[in-house]
């Protein structure tokens, strides 16, 4: 149970993807103007994190690894497909983006229409494809890939509520011209990751 | 009808990827710690854009509109693929160096943006120019980013070294602020700030 603990902690606080590994920046400047459309980009990563990073997983067990193909047929047992790994992945997570979008749209319309924007976008996320991408470099287990989604799309949401709260309160401030917008908000990211590199220390 | 030269030259400062479209900051910055890996990374979203700007212009009338992410998806995943197994052959310690960053060129905002944006419309010529214009604005951020990184962060350029380091009994103790992940953020936040004073036209106008 513990190792969980730490696996989550480690992936939402010490290696915060946004803010450690740079990952999901695109839409982490992009969406991070108003505070509402933050929560509501964060809450939808956290969900498609959730559903690919296992779902992946189950596919680099199953179909890609070296030998992982065995449980079809003992012939199949020699040919290791994980040079297709990328290609897979991309059409996995574009795949359940998609699911997603059309359950909710059905079931859940409410729901739908505040994330529903942001779906198409996530897709493209490098945080979600990173996610996925760690989890075969760490080669996670079943449980533990669950547990990482969660954690890494919980501190992506994290990190992108706090910046946009903080840039809501940017208004108010004399910026210096030409470091307005951007410029502005690259610092700011850079005085947040200072902060988070204070996690670094936890150990459980 | 934009002449091949202007495409070329225009991202670099003009109309930079990362400094004003704001796009492919994602794996942009993990990379450039130091000089080797940034060099190698720029080389490979030169070649993946220019690449896929190429290929999706030749089929870009053949492309059903609805299922064109799905394709341009694609295209780029396979040339990252040939870009991924190259440098796992060929140059084995960089390509563990750069892990996951390889792998994510994939969602590479540029890469998709530029597609999208550009070789949708453009003719297979003038898309390759602007894949390889995009691709180099993009790395001349990076080398730069990569250059002081390496320098301030731990006194060497390209693995030589530059300062005499102080736990060596030279005078230069490094910045290990620098080689961390906040560093990176300043360092792109000043060069946007020095861009956009040595160009006025870039400043974002202030928020109603």
């Amino acid at each position: 149970m513990e190792h969980y603990l730490s696996i989550a902690v480690r992936a939402m606080f010490v290696e915060n993807m946004a803010l450690a590994f740079f990952l999901g920046m695109c839409s982490f400047l992009a969406v991070s103007k108003k505070v509402e459309t933050a929560i509501g980009l964060g809450f939808a990563v956290v969900v498609v994190q959730t559903i690919t990073v296992p779902l992946n997983n189950l596919i680099y067990h199953y179909l890609l690894k070296e030998g992982a193909l065995a449980w079809l047929s003992p012939t199949l047992a020699t040919y290791d497909l994980s040079f297709l790994g990328f290609l897979t992945y991309i059409g996995t997570i574009a795949a359940a983006v998609q699911i997603v979008e059309m359950i909710l749209d059905r079931h859940v319309p409410a729901l739908y229409a505040t994330l529903g924007i942001f779906l198409p976008l996530i897709a493209v996320n490098c945080a979600i494809l990173g996610g996925t991408l760690f989890m075969v470099e760490r080669s996670y287990t079943l449980a533990e890939s669950v547990v990482f989604g969660v954690g890494s799309g919980g501190g992506f949401a994290l990190a992108i509520v706090a910046l946009a709260a903080i840039r809501e309160r940017m208004r108010y401030s004399n910026v210096p011209e030409g470091l307005r917008g951007l410029g502005i908000t690259f610092i700011i990211t850079g005085l947040m990751a200072i902060g988070f590199m204070a996690f670094a220390g936890i150990q459980l | 009808m934009p002449a091949p030269r202007d495409v070329i030259l225009d991202p670099l400062f003009n109309n930079n990827p990362i400094a004003l479209q704001v796009l492919g900051i994602c794996s942009a910055l993990a990379v450039t710690t130091k000089m080797e890996t940034s060099i190698v990374m720029a080389l490979a979203v030169v070649f993946v854009l220019s690449f896929s700007n190429l290929f999706v212009s030749i089929l870009r009338e053949l492309i059903p509109t609805n299922v064109r992410i799905i394709v341009q998806l694609t295209i780029i995943a396979s040339l990252v693929i040939v870009v991924d197994q190259f440098l796992k052959a060929y140059l084995y310690d960089v390509s563990r160096q750069l892990s996951v960053f390889v792998g994510l060129i994939i969602t590479n905002c540029i890469v998709m943006g530029r597609a999208e944006a550009f070789a949708m419309q453009n003719p297979p010529s003038l898309s390759f120019a602007d894949g390889l214009g995009n691709g180099m604005g993009y790395g001349l951020i990076l080398l730069l980013v990569g250059a002081f990184r390496e320098i301030f962060g731990s006194g060497s350029f390209f693995g030589r070294p530059v300062f005499a380091l102080a736990a060596e009994g030279g005078w230069y103790t490094p910045n290990g602020l620098m080689v961390l992940a906040p560093g990176a953020f300043f360092l792109i936040g000043l060069f946007i700030w020095a861009l956009r004073t040595w160009k006025p036209a870039q400043v974002e106008k202030a928020e109603a």
